[in-house]
Formats: C-alpha cells, sequence, structure tokens
C-alpha cells in the first residue's frame, strides 16, 4: 500500500507549469540586463544601462501617474463600493440581492476591450455624456473625457468597483448581527454602531478590496491606451510601445522588472501599514 | 416624529445604490442604443434604425478568425488547467512535499504579476525557444493565466469533502485509483466544472497578454477587437460588443440560478 497514492502523478504536471512560467519570467529577468541592438531582436551583452535610463523624467512620469491612478481607483472603489456591498448583504427580497449581484458583477467578465470601447462611446465629444449636457444646455460646448486622467479613472473604476464590492460583502456577510444589536441596546444610535462596530469589523475586506484594486488597475493596459489615447501613459502602455514600435525589448523588460518590483514594494507597505486593522476584523 | 429622519436615510441610501448600479449599466446601455445606429459616425441621439453593423460584425474576416482562434485556445487552455489544477489541488489538500511552497508561489503569482509581464515573458521565453508563431506559446500563457481560479475553485470543493466517505470505500477494499474514480472525482465536479466555467470565459476575454503572444494568424477576438478600435470608429464595434454583453449576462444570470453565485462568490449571509 501506498502512504501517500498519486502524489508523483499529480504534482507533475504543476511542476512542469510551474517551470514554465519561471523561465518565462526569467526570460524578462535575462533581457533587462542585455543592451538594445538597434533594428535588431538579437541582445547585445551584459549593462545596467536599462535601469539607469529609467531615472530620466520623462519615465518618471510615467511612474508616477501610473501610482497616483492606482491610488485613486482603489481609494475610489472602497468609498463606492461599500455602499453597494452593504446594499447586497442587507438586501431583503432575493430578487433584488441577484438583481445588484449580476449588475455588479457583469462588469467583471466583460473583458477589457469591450469594457473600454463602451466607455469611448460614453465620454467621447460626440458621446452619449456631452450629447446629453449639450441638449439639455447644461454646456456651451464638450467637456475634455477622453484623452484625460478623469476619463481614465472612471473607466478604471468601472472595473475595479465590482471586486472591491465583492470582497466588501464577503467581510460584510461575516459580520456577526449581534455585535451591532449589542451597540445599539447599550444605546447607540445607527451611525454610531456602524462608524464604531460594523465599520471596523469590516476591516479585513477593506484591506483586501485597496490592495486588490491597487493590482489590478497596475495591471490596466487597454483602457490607458485607448481612452488615455497618448495623453495619459501607464507603465504597461510604455513597455509595449517599447517593445513593438521601437523593438526595445530588453529596455521593456527592464521596465516590467522595475513595475513588478514597485507592485511587490507596494502591496508590502499597504500589508505592513494594515496589520493593526487586520486583526480587529479576526473577531 | 421619530420616524421620518429614518426613512429619509433610507430613501438617500436607495437612491445611492440606484446611482452606483447606473453607473456599473452605463457603458452597456449607451452602447446598446450606439449598435443600432444607422450613421457610420457615432451619434446622440441616433439617426435611424439599423441592423445592418451587427452583419458587418459577422462578416467581418478577422472576427471571423478571432472567434475561431479564441475558441481553439479556450478550450484547450481550460481543459489542461483544470487537469493540472484539479492534480496540484489534491495533492495540496493532502500531502506536504518538498517544493509545495515554491510550486503553489510560482502558479498563484499571475494573481500578482501583471498581465503585461507575463505576456512580455511568454514572448521573450517563445522567442529563445523558436515557437513565435504558433498556439503553443498562446495555450501555454493561458493556462498559467486561469489556473489560480482553477486552483482555487477546485480546492475550495476537496476542503469541503467528507473524508469519511473515501476511508468507508478503503476500508471495504478499494484501492486508491478506485476510491479516486468512484469518490473522489465524483465529489468534486460542481468545483472542477465552476473551475473551468471561469477559466473558460477569463481565457475568451484575456486581452493584455493576448496581444503580446498572438500572431497575425493566431489573434484572438480581443486582440482583433482592440486591432478594430484603434482603425475604425464605426459602430461594428458597438454591435459586437452587445453581443458580448447579453450572452454575458445571460450566462451569469443562469450561473446565478443554477449554482448561486452568491454562494460561490462568498457574499451570502447564510440567510
Amino acid at each position: 500500500m501506498q502512504r501517500r497514492p498519486f502524489l508523483g502523478l499529480f504534482v507533475t504536471p504543476a511542476g512542469v507549469t510551474a517551470l514554465v512560467l519561471a523561465a518565462a519570467l526569467f526570460a524578462v529577468l535575462q533581457y533587462s540586463v542585455r543592451a538594445q541592438i538597434p533594428g535588431s531582436l538579437e541582445v547585445g551583452g551584459f549593462t545596467l544601462e536599462n535601469f539607469a535610463a529609467m531615472l530620466r523624467p520623462l519615465y518618471g512620469r510615467v511612474f508616477l501617474t501610473t501610482l497616483m491612478l492606482c491610488v485613486a481607483t482603489a481609494a475610489i472603489s472602497l468609498v463606492a463600493g461599500y455602499p453597494l456591498a452593504y446594499a447586497l448583504v442587507h438586501a431583503k427580497r432575493r430578487s433584488v440581492k441577484s438583481l445588484i449581484l449580476v449588475t455588479v458583477v457583469t462588469p467583471l467578465f466583460l473583458g477589457e476591450v469591450v469594457r473600454t470601447y463602451s466607455w469611448i462611446v460614453v465620454l467621447g465629444n460626440n458621446g452619449f455624456i456631452n450629447s446629453a449636457l449639450l441638449k439639455l444646455h447644461l454646456i456651451a460646448a464638450p467637456l475634455e473625457l477622453l484623452f484625460t486622467v478623469t476619463g481614465v479613472t472612471i473607466a478604471l473604476v468601472h472595473v475595479t468597483l465590482p471586486v472591491v464590492v465583492i470582497m466588501l460583502a464577503a467581510a460584510l456577510a461575516h459580520i456577526d448581527p449581534n455585535y451591532r444589536k449589542a451597540a445599539m441596546s447599550l444605546g447607540a444610535g445607527p451611525a454610531r454602531a456602524f462608524l464604531t462596530v460594523t465599520l471596523p469589523l469590516s476591516a479585513p475586506g477593506i484591506i483586501a478590496g485597496f490592495t486588490t484594486a491597487f493590482a489590478w488597475t497596475f495591471s490596466a493596459f487597454a483602457t490607458p491606451q485607448l481612452i488615455g489615447g497618448g495623453k495619459v501613459n501607464m507603465i504597461s502602455n510604455l513597455v509595449y510601445q517599447l517593445g513593438f514600435a521601437n523593438f526595445n525589448f530588453p529596455f521593456a523588460a527592464s521596465l516590467s522588472v522595475a513595475a513588478l518590483a514597485l507592485t511587490l514594494l507596494a502591496l508590502w507597505v499597504l500589508r505592513r501599514a494594515t496589520r493593526p486593522f487586520e486583526q480587529l476584523g479576526q473577531h | 416624529m421619530r420616524r421620518r429622519p429614518a426613512t429619509l436615510h433610507r430613501l438617500a441610501g436607495r437612491a445611492l445604490v440606484v446611482l452606483l448600479l447606473g453607473f456599473l449599466i452605463l457603458p452597456a446601455a449607451v452602447v446598446a442604443i450606439a449598435a443600432f445606429n444607422e450613421r457610420a459616425l457615432l451619434a446622440f441621439p441616433p439617426q435611424g434604425f439599423s441592423l445592418r453593423w451587427f452583419t458587418k460584425a459577422f462578416d467581418y474576416r478577422d472576427f471571423q478568425i478571432g472567434w475561431h482562434n479564441g475558441a481553439i485556445v479556450m478550450l484547450a487552455a481550460s481543459s489542461l488547467a483544470v487537469v493540472v489544477g484539479t492534480g496540484f489541488a489534491f495533492v495540496l489538500d493532502r500531502y506536504r512535499f518538498v517544493g509545495r511552497g515554491l510550486i503553489e508561489t510560482l502558479l498563484l503569482a499571475p494573481l500578482v504579476v501583471p498581465h503585461f509581464t507575463v505576456g512580455l515573458g511568454f514572448l521573450l521565453l517563445a522567442a529563445q525557444v523558436g515557437l513565435m508563431r504558433g498556439f503553443t506559446v498562446v495555450i501555454a500563457c493561458h493556462v498559467v493565466l486561469v489556473l489560480p481560479f482553477v486552483l482555487r475553485s477546485v480546492y475550495i470543493s476537496l476542503r469541503n469533502l467528507d473524508r469519511r466517505l473515501e476511508l468507508a470505500a478503503e476500508s471495504l477494499g478499494a484501492r486508491p485509483a478506485r476510491v479516486l474514480f468512484t469518490v473522489t472525482l465524483p465529489l468534486l465536479v460542481p468545483g472542477i466544472v465552476s473551475g473551468f466555467l471561469f477559466a473558460a470565459i477569463l481565457s475568451f476575454n484575456e486581452f493584455t497578454a493576448s496581444l503580446f503572444v498572438t500572431a497575425q494568424r493566431t489573434q484572438t477576438l480581443p486582440v482583433a477587437m482592440y486591432n478594430y478600435v484603434r482603425e475604425y470608429a464605426d459602430p461594428t464595434m458597438a454591435a459586437m460588443s452587445l453581443i458580448f454583453i447579453l450572452a454575458t449576462t445571460v450566462l451569469l444570470t443562469l450561473a446565478n440560478a443554477v449554482f448561486g453565485l452568491g454562494k460561490v462568490l462568498n457574499v451570502d449571509d447564510g440567510r
């Protein structure tokens, strides 16, 4: 009798897959320290030039824009997501619950291209918002929404909001309603009960939601590419442009490495900073 | 008198929720209107009613190729991911062994590593081994990207599995293989099926990494749509988007009715 049946058989495919992914990530690392040979896909010898080039203001601005968009998107999603998650968990009727859930989840499954295209139709100069506002004589000239940070943020929030709602709702659903009842029976009003009981107890959901929204925004490509239209650039856009327009794959690779390091650092700082709150939720 | 503020609060809360849901639906609603526009230029309110953009969406050569390639990649990648993911979830649930943590970290990494980095990595790797133009690299890349979701889905099923059923089969003399095929796997079917569905939807919609690893001949539907948006401004994409939106909504509503999305996403409070 084997003591651990199927161990080898089941681990092998997973091991091979992990190895392939490791090889792919290692290829990025390898290219990031090689010199570019202009006009060729072949790469030259070892160099740290790529990382030094990143310190130029042009690239610094892209890093800054990326970080700013990530923080703004995550923060807005939290504030807008909380009421939705609360309504989802506390809806009394089954049909209302389903309606909220399906509406919230749908943008997640649409794919970045369809979602981004839809926002172009909404935000464009001849788009829905501008046409409606012009017809109502609320504005004299079309608002600049496409190709602006505002437009990109709106479209990014559209996909992070659902994730944040799901994570907040999962946290809210697992809070024992008796804590709130206890607070209210001791004389706390609804607002006080919410601020001192429900909100702190939902901390794990808040942290998970913020972190995920941050990482997703960091990964966004089509939204800043099409809605930013070259005026709002994130690291992802720069990597693609360097690779496919300039054929400078070494520099694209070094930017990816720096971006990955930045993501991991940001997530680590976030986890450290929120550790006290995390424990609050473990009731 | 004391009742009124509470009612007002409730009304304001409801209005806020409706407003937020409106924000989530707005793009889909606007695209639905734009898809039936008669003119080639997008305008609101639409001028005239026409179905010609739907015809064009179905006749456009690159979209036809995209449907076809997307289906191939989706089926291959989700099937492979289910095989790899189910096996690994099983050993993850039961055994400790050398490299367990390392493999787990690597396989879950695509949840944190941006898709453009994964895509770039597979492109560079394919260039090194000379597999640049085929489906292999696209499928391999998709397997890695959807695997975390399959793993999670099957792992949850395994955690909820009643081990006594396996022990009962074993004590009645069943060999490990027989226990696996007649007890364990049948009990895991819901987790495996929902993992496959998740993987299929994600793979079919995956864009950023696909943009890096597909060639002209292997481009999937999202890549074809992206190229269309960059070149043309007519409502053909609106028609395509509407087809996508309707299909997704119908699938999700069905999934909600059959599986209970609330349970899958862990947001039910058990009432």
